[in-house]
């Protein structure tokens, strides 16, 4: 895909996107088709932020291709059309594996209902009672009530069903137990309305797919530009600064991480002090590891199921999943259909949660003894699903919290944005600053590529109003 | 714009929202969201396809005024009338 250079770019432009995170991408998808111009700015060298894939050894990796909700089918159809809309595909096994239970599920609301009865012996009236309030929830509820305190209310003392719900959900967005159960509800239902889905094709697809659409609705694209400065002036946003130079902007788009935009490119001496108060209890969510395996070319493995949440640890524990040593890993597994027109190909990808600060303070010879000790306890344990996998395997790379830092420049490396405070503080910056504007995972019901795209769609809305209002 | 020309327009912005939108058996009174399985991303769209078409600005808290078609023809006839 060509992009523009920074040399022809035109001094001003209604809005200016920072990032190109599936929020960032949507929002200027929308802006652009709503007749504004736009100009997005990505300081890697390809689009997609988090949603993204590395080629290594011949094989294709994707980062974040895991699994998304059925809800994917119907905001890709609206806001990115009906080419990328086709390519939803479901992913029908879905395996969960652990000392207090082994299962195959399509991960949908009706094979739940069926395992919680038949499997875990759970009372008809306690799994439809769990479903009713957690289909009923919205973001307008209490937030007062924690996640532990709604399993224990339907679920009491079972911490095998409290696992079967959670495991997953910690997976997908960094979430704990101890997190407002509205986040929980809002996400675990958008899952169980009809099973996981993928993007037949590839990460890869998706994006190019993506870039098309941006440049025919006149979406100017830049990438290695890393804007250095979101300038404010007087009250009101003036544009960027990127690689030295000013462009002038009506509004400026953030799909930097929230802390990343207040602390690093606008500046905190623009807001005032109760925001700030505000903004300094937002914490943003942990961050990843994983490991890449590609099958060599010829070989083959057995369906073992597409996702796999597995885990050694006797109890599900939010903290165990991000300890250096956990035990608890997703494999997602990439079939030749993930990309049934490219060649035969065999992938896994090991992933596992992750504290930045374990990883960060390392020195280069730890690190590596590390990251070695990591991928050694993933095929360890993928062996157990595939005996003798290591003689398949030639290509195997792995990545850290550092990795991701040094990829998306999040905060701590964070992979799913910010606890549930970090979304007020992301809808309210347009009315402290006017005209900046945030958009990416934040507040946990706003993370994973459904959450992305939709928050794209809001804030595009947001900033809609604001030109026009403006103008 | 008639009530009418109102109500023509809102139906085909959900036609453009949602192909499938079957209009033959709709209640002007009750929500649009329980016939026509509308969430409220839908919303979101007949909010910017009205700013889009008639420079018109509906704050947040009045979205609830677009419940139901004859609570938007009420609501925007006044905001339409010379449009």
């Amino acid at each position: 895909m060509k992009f523009s250079s920074l040399d022809g770019l035109r001094k001003q432009y209604d809005v200016v996107v920072v990032g190109s995170g599936l929020g960032g991408l949507t929002c200027a998808n929308r802006l652009a088709s709503v007749g504004h111009s736009v100009l997005l700015l990505e300081h890697h060298h390809r689009l997609g932020g988090l949603a993204t894939w590395f080629r290594r050894g011949g094989h294709i990796f994707d980062v974040s291709l895991h699994g998304f909700p059925y809800g994917m089918v119907k905001t890709c159809k609206k806001y990115w059309g009906k080419a990328i809309r086709d390519c939803i595909v479901p992913l029908p096994k879905i395996v969960f594996d652990n000392p207090q239970f082994s299962l195959t599920t399509t991960f949908s609301k009706e094979d739940f209902i069926r395992l919680l009865q038949e499997e875990f012996g759970v009372a008809s009236e306690a799994v439809h009672g769990f479903f009713a309030c957690v289909d009923a929830m919205n973001f307008y509820d209490d937030q007062s009530m924690t996640t532990r305190e709604l399993f224990e209310q339907f679920f009491p003392g079972r911490t095998d069903v409290h696992r079967l719900l959670m495991e997953p959900i910690s997976y997908a967005n960094g979430s704990t137990l101890d997190e407002p159960a509205i986040t929980y509800g809002i996400v675990f239902s958008n899952f169980m309305n009809r099973g996981v889905y993928t993007f037949e094709g590839g990460t890869d697809k998706l994006i190019a797919m993506m870039a098309e659409e941006l440049q025919n609705n006149g979406v100017t694209i830049c990438t290695r530009a890393k804007v250095e400065q979101i300038l404010l002036e007087e009250g009101a946003t003036r544009g960027v600064v990127v690689n030295g130079t000013f462009i002038a902007a009506g509004a400026v788009v953030s799909n930097s991480g929230i802390t990343n935009t207040i602390d690093q490119l606008a500046g905190r001496e623009h807001f005032s002090a109760a925001f700030l108060a505000a903004f300094d209890k937002v914490e943003v969510n942990n961050s990843s590891c994983q490991v890449y395996f590609g099958i060599r070319r010829g070989e083959s493995i057995p369906d073992i199921g597409d996702l796999l949440f597995t885990s050694t640890n006797r109890d599900f524990s939010s903290e165990e999943m991000r300890a250096m040593e956990t035990g608890s890993r997703t494999f997602s597994v990439y079939y030749p259909k993930t990309r049934p027109d490219q060649p035969e190909d065999y992938t896994i990808v090991a992933s596992m949660n992750a504290n930045y600060a374990d990883w960060s303070g390392l020195d280069e010879a730890a690190y590596q003894q590390a990251k070695e000790a990591m991928v050694e306890r993933c095929l360890l344990d993928l062996e157990r699903y595939l005996p003798g996998i290591r003689a398949k395997i030639d290509t195997i790379e792995s990545a850290t919290p550092v990795t991701f830092n040094r990829y998306t420049l999040h905060t701590r490396g964070s992979s799913f944005g910010t606890k549930f405070e970090g979304l007020e503080v992301s809808r309210a910056l347009h009315r402290q600053m006017p005209g900046l504007f945030h958009v990416g995972s934040v507040g946990i019901i706003m993370s994973g590529w459904l959450g992305a795209i939709n928050y794209g769609v809001i804030v595009a809305n947001d900033v809609d109003g604001y030109l026009r209002s403006s103008s | 714009m008639t009530r009418d020309e109102i109500k023509d327009v809102i139906l085909e912005i959900i036609e453009d929202i949602d192909e499938d939108a079957e209009f033959d058996n709709l209640d002007a009174d009750a929500p649009l969201r329980d016939q026509l399985d509308l969430d409220s991303m839908d919303f979101l769209d007949i909010v910017m396809e009205l700013r889009k078409r008639y420079q018109l600005q509906i704050p947040e808290d009045e979205y609830p005024e677009l419940a139901s078609l004859t609570s938007c023809v009420n609501y925007l006839e006044p905001k339409l009338k010379d449009a």
